[in-house]
């Protein structure tokens, strides 16, 4: 647990839980979307310090948690293939497919390389023009101008031998997949400060109208989830559902329009498996048949696969904001960050790995 | 990977095309990361980088308050080399 001076501003932060405090006469239940959230949240013990009347719940905001199996079996099965190098971020190196994940598949000699962009992967591809380089792009809209990007370098360079294997997701459909669930009792969202300064507010603005929900678009930092959270309560106590940025200094309410144009240029929408949730409409990204070349699912002929989830493992619910990594059995025992049974545990952004380091900080303590 | 990492510009390199290359140092790093979504940016700015590719301009106060805070709580790794995670 976190005593007030260890923060960096540790007078804000009691001045906006002495608000919050006193703004706050009911119960709520909020949910933050974005995984870097959950971790500073749980990181930085806010979840304990905040008034027990407020429910913090802990969303899919977690790219590497809702990559489906099915896409990491076919990333595995391409990085096996003798002529292919396959890429992608380090989170990735963990999240276990089927029967290993692409650690292991390294270990046993497939060529599987980790990069902080997939820039990196086109230069591996101009280096090696008798190889195919295929980057393993997931991410939400945050990483989404990157490999966008990637595939318009590789073009611009006439490279023939690079590709995406995409598992792209997106904010807005998602959020309205929890509204309509009928279990998740969500009064509030924080939404992610990070998504918006690529795809700004707009897209939120008919989600507040339509559920009368409140969104106020954070930051990540302390201050800012704090202030996010005073925000959201003084809104839902006086009964409103507006539309906020308490991320303004660096979210404009039109985020980056050329990020958005290239986004556009290469992806569209489209209906989007999320591991532990299922099919949500519309809230995913694919590669646009113009840039069919680019696209792995159409080099390999990579048929679609979907494999179901452990049974052991309650991650949907967790994502769904129904249940906490504490609710699930195995956390800690069965599974923990070296040994996952479920994708949350694997990526530090994952709900169950920022409980499974907070506990272990307060233990060691 | 979602969080996106303030830098400073340090030069800028190479325009193919639409293509902009720069050098951003972050703290004591100093990474590649393209421009081609800021074409307004420069030397001296301060930029959000996701993924090697800055996102947004950001002004320097901000910058430096981000980086801190993402040096405190271990927001950097992103930045590290493929052997700083095992790989
Ligand atoms: S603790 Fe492990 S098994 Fe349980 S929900 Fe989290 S990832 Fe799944």
């Amino acid at each position: 647990m976190k005593y007030l001076k260890e923060y960096r501003d540790p007078e804000l932060v009691e001045k906006y839980l002495q608000e919050i405090e006193k703004v706050t006469t009911r119960p709520w239940v909020l949910m933050e979307f974005c995984g870097g959230q959950t971790h500073s949240l749980v990181k930085n013990g806010l979840i304990q310090i905040l008034p027990e009347k407020i429910r913090m719940v802990h969303g899919p905001g977690c790219p590497v948690c809702v990559t489906p199996l099915g896409v990491i079996d076919q990333a595995l099965q391409l990085a096996f293939k003798e002529d292919v190098i396959l890429c992608s971020f380090g989170d990735m190196l963990r999240v276990p497919g089927t029967e290993k994940s692409l650690l292991q598949a390294k270990a046993e000699g497939a060529e599987v390389r980790f990069f902080y962009s997939p820039m990196e992967a086109v230069q591996l591809a101009r280096d090696n023009p008798h190889k195919e380089v295929v980057f393993f792009a997931v991410g939400f809209e945050t990483t989404a101008p990157a490999n966008a990007l990637s595939v318009l370098h590789a073009r611009q360079y006439g490279l023939t031998n690079y590709s995406l294997l995409t598992s792209h997701v997106l904010v807005p459909p998602a959020m309205r997949a929890i509204l309509e669930d009928e279990e998740s009792h969500i009064d509030g969202f924080l939404g992610a400060g990070n998504v918006c300064s690529v795809m700004g507010l707009e897209d939120y603005a008919p989600i507040v109208q339509e559920y009368h929900i409140p969104i106020v678009v954070t930051g990540f930092e302390p201050v800012d989830l704090l202030q996010g959270i005073l925000m959201l309560i003084v809104q839902l106590e006086r009964g409103e559902a507006r539309l906020e940025n308490q991320y303004s200094r660096v979210v404009p309410y039109e985020g980056n329009p050329s990020a958005r144009a290239v986004i556009a240029e290469v992806f569209e929408p489209t209906h989007q498996e999320w591991r532990g949730i299922g099919v949500m409409p519309g809230s995913g990204l694919k590669m646009r048949k113009a840039f069919a070349a680019y696209d792995a699912n159409v080099k390999f002929g990579l048929a679609p696969r979907v494999i179901p989830d452990s049974q052991e493992c309650i991650a949907g619910e967790i994502l769904r904001g129904h249940k906490k990594p504490l609710d699930c059995p195995h956390f800690g025992k069965k599974c923990t960050p070296l040994n996952p049974l479920g994708a949350p545990m694997v990526s530090s952004e994952g709900a169950c790995a920022a409980y499974y380091h907070l506990m272990a900080e307060v233990e060691g303590a | 990977m979602c969080l996106a990492i303030p830098g400073k510009i340090r030069s800028i390199e190479q325009t193919e095309g639409l293509i902009r290359r720069a050098k951003v140092v972050f703290g004591s790093i100093v990474k590649e990361a393209y421009l081609d979504m800021i074409p307004q940016a420069k030397e001296g700015d301060y930029v959000l980088v996701h993924a090697g590719v800055a996102i947004n301009l950001v002004n320097e106060e901000e910058a430096l308050k981000t980086f801190a805070h993402l040096q405190a709580y271990g927001g950097l790794e992103d930045l590290l080399p493929e052997e700083g995670i095992g790989g």
